[in-house]
């Protein structure tokens, strides 16, 4: 907490702050002017509530690492093996998670540890629950599927349920890449725990339609109502460019996700359709009774058949590489977007006790009249209790601003990096269709002129 | 700019085939088709007689098209002349053929199918009535495509009648026809009204009986091996390229429906380039571009596919319904035959009425014989053509799947080689 820094050491602090961050508004960054109707300059410092989760300690020796641990992150995690445990409607899946990694904070290389997918809900559940109201964006854990999940448990090892579980395993592993890549994310305890652990309390209350699960939608509606009711009187023109900009982002992600979703549907559908138009040319080669045109016809189905191959290899691709990304995104931004409405809260919550403040001084001036010390002494008491709160609002506010533009910065970063990287493997996944379809159609040509 | 607006621009397309640079979009008849429309047929040239579609009107309930003759036989007053005719005076022409006695011994060239806008006019109406709710690119963009498949659909109509012309000109006997002068020649309308209901009515029963027939004269094994076997394969043959034919339809479909996809992702991918605080900006934009090309490039294989595969297919459907058409008057003539024959061992053991008996199987044995000879020819002409058409289509079906594919290829790697380079 900034009580056992001095002056000169919060200073030194903001200059790893700029050095992390590349970005020039971060210089702007100084304590005195985020609040808005902040009383003066924060210089002194203030000792009332002593945050034992604030891991501001912690952030300003990663700020230092993060440059190195960037580009030596040192750490791989694979999530594998789906098992199915149980029978009926109480089976589940269990994944192997393992990690391998020379980071001193583990305990050791590697681990491998079996985990279902109502643990990390869990951990995400406890990640946000720390995390989120400093401002920090923590990664959204893969969606349940009531529908998807039954189909496995009922025992159905038809293509949709293998599919649904390959993709859930996928997302996982994502899901857990990106927590480890939170450089606060990755110290925390249960992070660690969960990586490590070979036994884990199971999470109940991340079950849908359970008392928490009930309790969670509830309050998501009494947070969306509260949205509309805060107006903030915004003066930092970077919060609500930005927040202009995720909005922007969401819906134009959303418009993508649509329509690749919908390029991979017809790209399966094309390959199921070149595959029976495949079959219905061998059986038109074999009643064609000129021998030439019958074995071109043949050698027609053959190419068909390959090129479904290949546009069922594309469609997967479409759907790993681009739309899983897609929908990754989509959730991460709504977590971004969650994060700048903290920033309200916090706010709000600011001024509240500014409200209250005021309140409790005019009753305080009310009492000096009045010829009453006990009330008049309360009175006094109380002004430092809410003054306290304020400062202590006036600093949540400031901390957690500061917090979102570090954390949008990585998030951009992380962003650029994830597209740039999987449209590059996109594209090179459609050359080599491309390739193959040459290689197949030079093949076919010479039968095609041999008809004589 | 209401729907009602949007299809009487386009009623008023007047598509001249001739004319190159008139659909600015994806050329949807390439090169290799602009010489011989003659797509699935391969045919002589012959400078005796040359007939071709000129021009062609499209209006809300109709096409009109022109039909342009060269000739140097004498039969016609002029060299040169043209003049407009509509789909049913088609039908009028081809029903003739088939009803005329003369030809039983030939394949009758298919009739081309009814000119089907519908689909293409309810996709623009739809597109009139949703404009509010998209972006002035995107629906430009959306009218333009709309506009494209609808020219395209038009050029396809067009050459199937030409076709079907062309066919009736090549043909030695076909060509002689009065009916197919009067059609070429004769520049006053047909009067050939659409047939009324009644008129409907009774070719249906004349279907149904046909085809009871047809399963009846079918049954009977042939005497000349020849005809068992063509029998044999016409039956199998038209089944199958029934089911292939439809299956490259809906394998198009697919693929049309892709392209479209990566349209989409294309303006999505601008906007995202345009609105982006980060290096992504560029990022998009060079892949918006990128997919704007392939999927044009998309567009065109799909519509390759439909002509040189899809056509093709679809047009030897209805030749080798009329090849089994034919063997069926054969066989119906044979069996007059055999019942002539029938007749006659009776009227001679009655010994009542033998001349008359004898007469009529005469009569029946020349038709029976007549036809035999010529569809013989026909059926070996069916071959010949059939093969032809073939080897055409799927050798320009493969040229032009390489071309494209090596086109997506180099815009791809490009692309590839200037993001990569940019990292």
């Amino acid at each position: 907490m900034s009580e056992e820094r001095d002056p000169a050491a919060l200073e030194a602090e903001d200059d790893l702050f700029v050095s992390a961050m590349e970005s020039p508004e971060a210089a702007r960054l100084s304590a005195e002017d985020i609040s808005p109707s902040s009383n003066g300059p924060k210089a002194e410092p203030v000792l009332l509530d002593d945050d034992p989760d604030d891991p501001d300690d912690l952030f300003a020796e990663i700020d230092e690492d993060e440059e190195e641990s960037r580009d030596t992150f040192d750490i791989q995690i694979s999530v594998s093996d789906p098992e199915k445990v149980g029978d009926g409607m109480n089976a589940y899946m269990v994944y192997k998670v393992l990690t391998k990694t020379s980071l001193s904070i583990f305990s050791r290389d590697e681990v491998c540890v079996k985990r279902r997918f109502s643990d990390f809900l869990g951990l995400h559940s406890k990640l946000a629950s720390k995390y989120m109201h400093m401002g920090y964006i923590v990664p959204p854990a893969p969606e349940k599927s009531i529908v998807g999940m039954t189909k496995v448990k009922v025992g159905k090892e038809d293509l949709s349920s293998v599919e649904f579980v390959e993709k859930r395993r996928s997302a996982l592993e994502r899901y857990l890449l990106r927590t480890v890549k939170h450089p606060a994310l990755l110290k925390d305890p249960d992070v660690l725990q969960f990586l490590e652990s070979s036994e884990l309390p199971r999470a109940v209350s991340t079950q849908a339609l359970s008392g928490a699960g009930i309790l969670r939608m509830v309050n998501k509606a009494a947070d969306a109502v509260n949205k509309m009711t805060i107006k903030m009187n915004e003066s930092d023109a970077w919060f609500e460019e930005k927040q202009q900009q995720f909005d922007n982002l969401d819906v134009q992600l959303r418009k993508l996700h649509a329509s690749v979703e919908s390029l991979v549907c017809h790209r399966r559908e094309l390959s199921v359709n070149t595959a029976s138009f495949a079959k219905s040319a061998a059986m038109l080669g074999n009643s064609e009774d000129h021998t030439a045109l019958s074995r071109a016809l043949s050698q027609l189905a053959e190419v068909e058949e390959k090129i479904d191959q290949l546009h069922q290899d594309q469609a997967c691709a479409d759907f790993y590489l681009i739309s899983e990304l897609l929908g990754d995104y989509v959730r991460l931004i709504t977590a971004v977007k969650g994060v700048f409405d903290q920033r309200m809260k916090t706010w709000a919550k600011c001024q509240d006790a500014q409200v209250m403040l005021q309140r409790k001084r005019e009753a305080e001036a009310k009492l000096q009249h009045a010829n009453k010390p006990d009330k008049l002494q309360q009175a006094k008491d109380e002004i430092r209790e809410w003054e306290g709160k304020v400062q202590q609002g006036e600093r949540d506010f400031e901390q957690i601003s500061k917090n979102i533009r570090r954390e949008v910065g990585r998030f951009e970063k992380d962003r650029v990096k994830d597209f740039r990287v999987v449209i590059i493997k996109y594209l090179e996944s459609l050359v080599h269709t491309q390739q193959q379809l040459i290689k197949y159609w030079e093949a076919f040509l010479p039968e095609a002129k041999a008809i004589a | 700019i209401n729907h009602e607006h949007l299809s009487s621009v386009l009623t008023s397309l007047c598509v001249s085939p001739q004319q190159e640079g008139l659909d600015d979009g994806p050329d949807f008849l390439s090169e290799e088709d602009r010489g011989p429309r003659a797509v699935n047929v391969d045919l002589q040239t012959d400078a005796t007689l040359q007939v071709d579609i000129s021009d062609a009107l499209s209006e809300r309930d109709k096409v009109k098209f022109t039909v342009h003759t060269k000739s140097t036989l004498p039969n016609f007053k002029q060299n040169e002349f043209s003049v407009v005719r509509q789909h049913e005076e088609f039908i009028w022409l081809h029903d003739s053929f088939v009803e005329s006695e003369e030809y039983a011994g030939y394949i009758i060239p298919p009739a081309p199918p009814r000119p089907d806008f519908d689909a293409s006019r309810e996709k623009l109406q739809k597109l009139g009535e949703g404009e509010g709710s998209m972006t002035k690119e995107e629906f430009t963009k959306m009218k333009q495509e709309l506009e494209a498949e609808y020219l395209a659909i038009f050029k396809k109509t067009v050459a199937m009648h030409e076709v079907f012309l062309c066919r009736v000109a090549a043909h030695p006997v076909l060509r002689k026809d009065l009916n197919f002068h009067v059609f070429l020649e004769y520049n006053q309308d047909l009067s050939v009204r659409g047939k009324n209901k009644k008129e409907k009515l009774e070719d249906f029963f004349k279907n149904v009986v046909k085809s009871a027939d047809g399963v009846l004269v079918a049954g009977v094994k042939d005497v000349d091996d020849f005809f068992e076997h063509e029998k044999t394969f016409l039956l199998e043959y038209h089944n199958r390229v029934k089911d292939s034919s439809a299956k490259s339809d809906r394998m198009i479909r697919s693929h049309k429906s892709a392209a479209d996809d990566i349209n989409r992702i294309a303006s999505t991918l601008y906007t995202l380039g345009t609105q982006d605080s980060t290096d992504l900006c560029k990022f998009f934009l060079k892949v918006s571009e990128l997919f704007e090309k392939t999927r044009k490039i998309e567009a065109r294989v799909a519509a390759d596919e439909d002509l040189k595969l899809a056509d093709l297919l679809k047009y030897y459907l209805r030749e080798s319904q009329a090849a089994k058409d034919l063997l069926y008057r054969r066989g119906r003539a044979l069996v007059d035959y055999e019942n002539a024959n029938k007749a006659l061992d009776k009227a001679r053991a009655k010994n009542k009425d033998v001349l008359q008996a004898e007469t009529t199987q005469q009569v029946c044995c020349q038709k029976f014989e007549k036809i035999s000879e010529s569809a013989k020819q026909e059926l070996i002409d069916f071959k010949t053509r059939r093969v032809a058409a073939f080897r055409k289509n799927l050798v320009e079906l493969a040229e032009l799947e390489l071309k494209h594919a090596k086109g997506n290829l180099q815009l791809l790697q490009s692309c590839l080689g200037v993001l990569k380079g940019d990292t």
